[in-house]
């Protein structure tokens, strides 16, 4: 079984992200590291394809000036090989452009089923993975909390707010994982060593054909600081208090 | 020579160490410090990392790391918990012993286990009444046919209860010779014993014992070198006891990072007079003073790594590269229980576990005392007139 996992590679959550003045994006400049949030997709798709006992892990990803240092962790994890589209016009992408060019970077591949995460660490719009699957006219399923491949089907255990569902579709399929769906591996020091002979296809805009081509049309008008979070309320003991805490439950309808 | 590891992969491999430290050991490391509990799903998650191959050279399974790498990744794990380093140290001088002085068949024996942590290495020099005083050694093995007969005790073997092969210098009618002993993990093994597990004031967590060996035999072919290096074990073991210290003084570095981080953090944290205290110009010359020496001590054990890498003796350089570093270890990890004032002293927060962990670093590979003397007579071997 073949698995595509699309891995986002963002600037280290360590140190502060800084926004470009002109374009108010985020500033992708300098070594980007994998978004944690892909580790557990990694994991997941090495897993499955060990169940599977034959095929290999492809690690997608989109980012500029060539970047692969966080492809390099997918790699030392034990994906086979990854594919890096990396093209200046695509700078200031949207969510759906990406996904056009994620969608045809997939489709050389042919897999049996592609991995993303519920949505990236930096961005957080969470639409990627779902525009993806419709773009390659594969079925998806969200927020997947265990996932098992049987045949040709794959089997979902899906988060809702109140539990999960049991879902199910034909693969091929776009699958997203959530964090905790398994425990991802720290690559072994032989596999960081063997990453570092692993393929990396370096691909343009151009070298993937995208009927209609794509365009970078997202402008973002304005940002502004998130609004301070409020001081909690204090609730002052006065032999009452728990009463008062169960009415401040019941307004929030959690009881 | 050591080939030199690609700068790249090295920074790789040390960022990868840095991160199961902060995730795996960094909130484990004070409850199993206290309890003095061995850490065996720490030291099962440094072994799939690939750490007991370290230095290992490729064609027995190991990484073939140089040691300015391997002192990089040392002072990682160091800085979360002291202890950890010293379950692949011994391990390690063991291997280096094989690679510098195993015939063949020693090294294809044993070294691809040992990369992978399948068997695990100690070192038995020290003796209850010996230590650098090598005259002193009482333990004896006493050639009978194609064996020979150990007896004797050994003490401060670090890892002797887990171990698989122990690299033992015992008394031979030509002189000290190093064994490499196979033995059993556990309490007992033929004629080896545990005798005693020392409990100490801090590097817990890892087992420290005293081993005695009663009529233990072992076959020829465990002379580390076959037999034409009988009685040639010293110079064998000093010469890999290099290694060590520069493992010692990486050890140090890691420590005293920890220590001046944390006073770092703290010291921009803890207001008195309305001010932070890293305000206080008392607080700063503190905090100048520790990074100072922590950066000097971090350049000295790179140097000693260089030297060992390229081949060349490093008595001197490990030698004051241990020195340097431990003191400093120990100087940055009382200045960090001062910057953090009473909560220092408290068991809550990591600084008292520095305080009790440095001194291991001056007295352990040789005290301090000691290093002074390989230092000086080594210089004044090199400036002979």
């Amino acid at each position: 079984m073949n698995v595509v996992v699309c891995v986002k590679q963002i600037p280290d959550p360590a140190s502060p992200g800084k926004l470009d003045p002109s374009t108010k994006t985020l500033v992708r400049e300098g070594k980007l590291v994998v978004d944690d949030s892909d580790m557990y997709g990694i994991e997941m798709a090495l897993q499955l394809v060990g169940t599977a006992g034959g095929g290999e892990v492809t690690l997608v990803s989109m980012a500029p000036n060539n970047e692969t240092a966080g492809l390099r962790t997918g790699l030392a994890m034990g994906a086979a090989k990854a594919i890096l589209v990396s093209d200046d016009s695509l700078k200031g992408a949207d969510a759906l452009t990406t996904a056009k060019v994620l969608a045809a970077a997939i489709k050389r591949v042919n897999p049996d089923l592609v991995i993303a995460a519920t949505e990236s660490t930096d961005g957080y719009t969470g639409t990627l993975p779902v525009q993806m699957a419709e773009l390659l006219g594969f079925p998806s399923i969200t927020f997947a909390k265990s996932v098992q491949v049987d045949g040709t089907t794959v089997k979902v255990d899906r988060q809702t707010e109140a539990g999960y569902d049991e879902v199910e579709c034909p693969l091929p399929a776009v699958v997203t994982v959530t964090a905790g769906v398994v425990e991802p591996r720290y690559p072994s020091f032989k596999g960081i060593m063997a990453a570092k002979g692993k393929p990396v296809e370096q691909l343009t805009v151009a070298d993937l054909g995208i009927d209609g081509g794509v365009a970078v049309t997202q402008e973002v008008t304005d940002v502004v600081a998130a609004e301070a979070r409020k001081a909690g309320e204090i609730v002052t003991d006065e032999g009452d208090a728990h009463e008062r805490i169960v009415q401040f439950l019941e307004q929030l309808k959690v009881i | 020579m050591i080939p030199a590891t690609d700068p790249e992969l090295a920074d790789d491999l040390v960022a990868a160490v840095r991160k199961y430290v902060q995730q795996e050991v960094v909130p484990a490391a004070s409850a199993l410090e206290h309890a003095d509990a061995y850490p065996d799903e720490l030291v099962d998650g440094l072994a799939a990392l690939g750490l007991f191959g370290a230095t290992i050279p490729l064609e027995y399974g190991g990484l073939g790391l140089d040691t300015v790498t391997y002192a990089r990744i040392v002072e990682e794990v160091a800085a979360g918990w002291m202890s950890l380093t010293g379950v692949f140290n011994t391990h390690l001088i063991g291997a280096t012993l094989l690679k510098l002085h195993g015939t063949e068949d020693q090294r294809r024996r044993w070294l691809p286990q040992m990369a992978s942590g399948e068997r695990r290495g100690c070192l038995s020099l020290s003796e209850p009444d010996a230590g650098s005083d090598t005259r002193a050694l009482r333990c004896r093995a006493t050639p009978d046919g194609d064996e020979y007969v150990i007896d004797g005790t050994k003490a401060w073997v670090t890892n002797g209860e887990r171990a698989g092969i122990v690299a033992l210098a015992a008394k031979t009618p030509e002189g000290i010779t190093c064994f490499m002993v196979e033995k059993e993990p556990g309490h007992t093994s033929g004629g080896i014993t545990v005798s005693r597990k020392i409990d100490k004031l801090g590097y817990k967590g890892v087992e420290t014992v005293e081993m005695t060996y009663d009529a233990h035999r072992v076959p020829v072919t465990a002379v580390l070198g076959g037999v034409e290096a009988l009685g040639r074990g010293l110079p064998q073991i000093l010469g890999a006891l290099e290694l060590g210290r520069v493992n010692i003084a990486a050890r140090a570095c890691g420590v005293a990072r920890a220590a001046f981080e944390a006073s770092m953090r703290y010291a921009q944290q803890r207001q008195t007079f309305g001010v932070p205290i890293a305000r206080h110009q008392a607080i700063q010359f503190k905090l100048a003073d520790m990074a100072t020496k922590l950066e000097a001590s971090r350049l000295l054990t790179r140097s000693a790594a260089q030297r060992i890498d390229a081949g060349e003796r490093a008595d001197v350089e490990a030698g004051m590269a241990k020195l340097f570093a431990s003191e400093t270890a120990f100087e940055v990890a009382t200045e960090a229980m001062r910057v953090h004032g009473g909560y220092g002293y408290t068991t809550e927060l990591p600084v008292e576990r520095y305080y009790r962990d440095a001194p291991l670093m001056l007295i352990g590979e040789g005290t301090n005392e000691i290093q002074r003397l390989v230092i000086a007579r080594g210089l004044l071997d090199r400036y002979e007139s």
